[in-house]
């Protein structure tokens, strides 16, 4: 139940105009990073542009009220997020709680996300030629990395070229990266005498003025919502889209898409607006961009005699081969204070375990050793916010007074972790489907994720783990809770569902990010990933729309 | 350790209110309700009363600290407004009740800690719309404690001048401990 909030989120008046627009060249669907950067591109290139969200137009000003939110219970959903619209089910072997890390509206999951953001590993490409496993994508590093380093221009990053595992690059970081914090100095002792390299890590937050928008003033609540706006989300774009001459139809969840008779070619996204009518939005390219879970429903929703599997289905793939990335971690305390939570992000990371996760590590002190076992990708994060937030402790616990002080004197200071991720392979039976036994708020069956854990995460989990915990012990820590493949849950990065490849049977997209069936109809996203690596995707995600963007705009 | 209207207005920073350009600041008296019910000053005195019982000892000038807060607070946010007016009614109602005094801002600290104590309110779930207890929780007693541990002066009683919710920029997080 949450106080009411005003000026929560902009237009509520059912006055703005949601009629569709007429001669588009491009119907956009989904305002998230993928969407906004292709309607930006689009537009700006001088092409007629309408951008269709299920979600509202946040109004900015609201945000520090989001983050009251986030830090006082019994505030509701900081997104808004729940209810009917965005009903989901989890019959897999796991529950997966899809709504606790996405958002609709403009701006799409970037307004939450905490804003990491990294090239993919050139390995990250080819996984069968290297590992043997999964397939290689269709497209290689050299073929993305133009696209990366524009990526990193349009979101604004702050990194530094100090990462020795990093995939080469050729030009500086837009912004230089954030300094290590106290934290990482404690860190750095211990991984020198275990020989682990530790480095900045790319941050799409800005350590500087940059793009218009402030450099970070520390709020420390990245994720999920920065009230100053130096964590980029995707509203950004939509907002310079809308400046080159993009519209914008919030509040609109698009219902199906509608294909002329030959169903080679998508003519309407078909919407619903709030006061319950239903429109038609024609254009001449449609780009579906909901991520890698309410697209496949979508194109699901737009079965038809031409496509009775659901559109751009052929291969039967849609859906298919879901993938996300593990939560890894060790924490624990130490006898000395530890300065966590003045910021929400990290600033240091180490890649030393990505490309070879079995290696081992030796220094000045001791060693991390080696495993031969047959592992996915590591990657590791020091965390400057272990332990709890006072105010968060203050706010949700049953004491006040100089008890609560007492206690929360007693509980803040001295922890201490490390964070990281790992990745999945895609594995046919991790998938979403349509529940049809529940519908959502219009009628729709609602999106149901099948996901479970095949072995070889979970023994990349231990691994991850046991590195993890090797450096606390070097650092001192007494550990105090270690993440197991019973105790992981997933990073909410939704991979692998309109997987991206040359031949129809085997992929729904190509290197365009066009699919197969459907001529005039393209996903860019994470749903095209064909392997999951264990970096985290938004960055990708960018690159591969901008890529997209320009087949695009040859189609126009 | 002393809290100030600066730490007031910090904390109202980081809550997204902007007081008159940091310089010119309401008093309860500047503030008027339309409708019946308990005044500004009364909403105020209520406030700082409970602040008597829920902040720590170490903190002092807690008064202007929750006036300047509160009254900024209350004017800043109409749906806030409604709430802790309706729940400091029910207070007022339950003092009335159950002892010889008209207004929970009149009992004395002891007092006040025993009918927040009575009515459930320190284990109570904070819900703006939930019963009166939780209410009080989520409208008075969880508005202070934020505003206190979001200041940079009640972070600094626990250790960390950069609380969550406070901007306090990007430096603090680099450095060491103090001496």
């Amino acid at each position: 139940m949450s106080e009411p909030a005003a000026t929560a989120t902009a237009d509520t008046s059912g006055e703005v105009d949601r009629t569709p627009s007429e001669r588009v060249d491009a119907c956009v669907v989904g305002a998230g990073p993928a969407g906004a950067l292709v309607a930006y591109r689009l537009a700006t290139a001088g092409y007629d542009v309408v951008i269709v969200d299920a979600g509202p137009r946040f109004d900015p000003d609201s945000r520090p009220d989001r983050m009251e939110r986030a830090i006082r219970p019994g505030r509701g959903s900081v997104w808004d997020m729940g209810g009917e619209r965005d009903a989901f089910s989890a019959s897999g072997d796991r529950f997966y709680p899809l709504n606790q890390a996405r958002v609709k509206g403009i701006g799409g999951s970037t307004l939450h996300w905490q804003g990491m953001v990294f090239r993919n590993h050139e390995a990250d490409f080819e996984r069968r030629s290297r590992d043997g496993v999964a397939r290689d994508w269709p497209i290689d590093y050299d073929d993305l990395r133009p696209y990366y380093a524009d990526a990193e221009r349009e979101l604004g990053v702050a990194g530094a070229a100090d990462n020795p595992f990093a995939p080469p690059r050729d030009e500086p970081y837009p912004m230089p990266a954030f300094a290590p914090s106290y934290s990482d100095s404690l860190f750095a002792d211990a991984c020198e005498r275990l020989g682990v390299t530790m480095h900045s890590v790319p941050n799409a937050r800005n350590s500087e003025g940059y793009d218009g928008r402030s450099a970070c003033v520390g709020y420390g609540t990245c994720k999920p919502v920065c009230p100053s706006g130096a964590k980029y989300s995707a509203d950004v774009h939509v907002r310079k889209a809308e400046a080159a001459g993009a519209r914008v139809i919030d509040r609109a969840p698009v219902q199906r898409l509608e294909t002329d008779s030959s169903g080679e070619r998508v003519t309407a996204a078909v919407y619903a607006t709030p006061d319950g009518s239903e429109y038609r939005q024609e254009a001449r390219q449609f780009v579906v961009a909901c991520g890698g879970v309410e697209t496949v429903r979508l194109l699901l929703l737009s079965k038809s005699t031409r496509h009775p599997n659901g559109l751009a289905n052929t291969s039967g793939l849609v859906g298919r081969g879901f993938m996300d990335h593990l939560f890894v971690g060790v924490g624990g305390t130490l006898d000395r204070r530890t300065r966590q939570n003045h910021v929400g992000y990290i600033t240091s990371e180490c890649h030393e375990f990505y490309d070879d996760p079995g290696t081992a590590t030796s220094g000045t002190g001791g060693a991390v050793p080696g495993s031969d076992a047959d592992l996915g990708p590591i990657k590791l994060e020091f965390l400057n916010y272990a332990g709890p937030s006072p105010v968060e402790m203050a706010c949700g616990g049953n004491e006040w007074g100089d008890d609560l002080l007492e206690t929360l004197r007693g509980a803040y200071g001295n922890h201490i972790a490390m964070g990281g991720l790992v990745g999945q392979l895609p594995n046919d039976s991790n998938r979403v489907t349509l529940d049809r036994s529940r519908t959502d708020a219009y009628g729709n069956p609602v999106p149901d994720v099948r996901w479970s854990l095949d072995a070889r995460t979970k023994r990349t989990i231990e691994r991850a783990t046991e590195i993890q915990r090797a450096i606390l012990t070097e650092l001192g820590a007494e550990i105090g809770s270690v993440v197991t493949p019973e105790t992981t849950g997933p990073a909410f990065h939704h991979m692998g569902t309109t997987r991206m490849g040359t031949d129809p049977a085997e992929s729904v997209v190509d290197e365009r990010l066009r699919t197969h069936d459907v001529v005039n109809l393209s996903l860019p996203g994470s749903g095209a990933f064909v392997t999951s690596g264990a970096l985290n995707p938004t960055l990708t995600i960018a690159a591969l729309s901008l890529k997209c963007a320009d087949a695009v705009e040859k189609s126009l | 350790m002393e809290l100030s209207r600066r730490d007031a207005l910090a904390a109202l920073a980081g809550a997204g209110v902007v007081v008159g350009g940091g310089a010119f600041v309401l008093e309860p008296e500047e503030v008027t309700f339309e409708d019946e019910g308990p005044t500004p000053p009364d909403v105020v005195e209520t406030l700082v009363a409970t602040a008597q019982v829920v902040y720590p000892s170490a903190v002092t000038n807690l008064d202007e600290f929750v006036e300047t807060y509160s009254v900024a607070r209350v004017e800043a946010r109409p749906a806030y407004r409604e709430g802790v007016r309706a729940t400091v009614t029910a207070l007022d109602g339950y003092t009335r009740v159950h002892s010889d005094e008209e207004r929970f801002a009149d009992l004395s600290a002891a007092g006040r800690e025993v009918q927040l104590q009575r009515m459930g309110v320190k284990s109570a779930e904070p819900d703006p719309r939930g019963t009166t207890a939780e209410r009080i929780r989520y409208y008075v007693v969880n508005e202070l404690l934020y505003a206190l541990y979001t200041s940079p002066t009640g972070g600094k009683l626990v250790g960390i001048e950069n609380p969550q919710g406070y901007p306090g920029g990007s430096d603090s997080y680099q450095r060491g401990p103090p001496e």
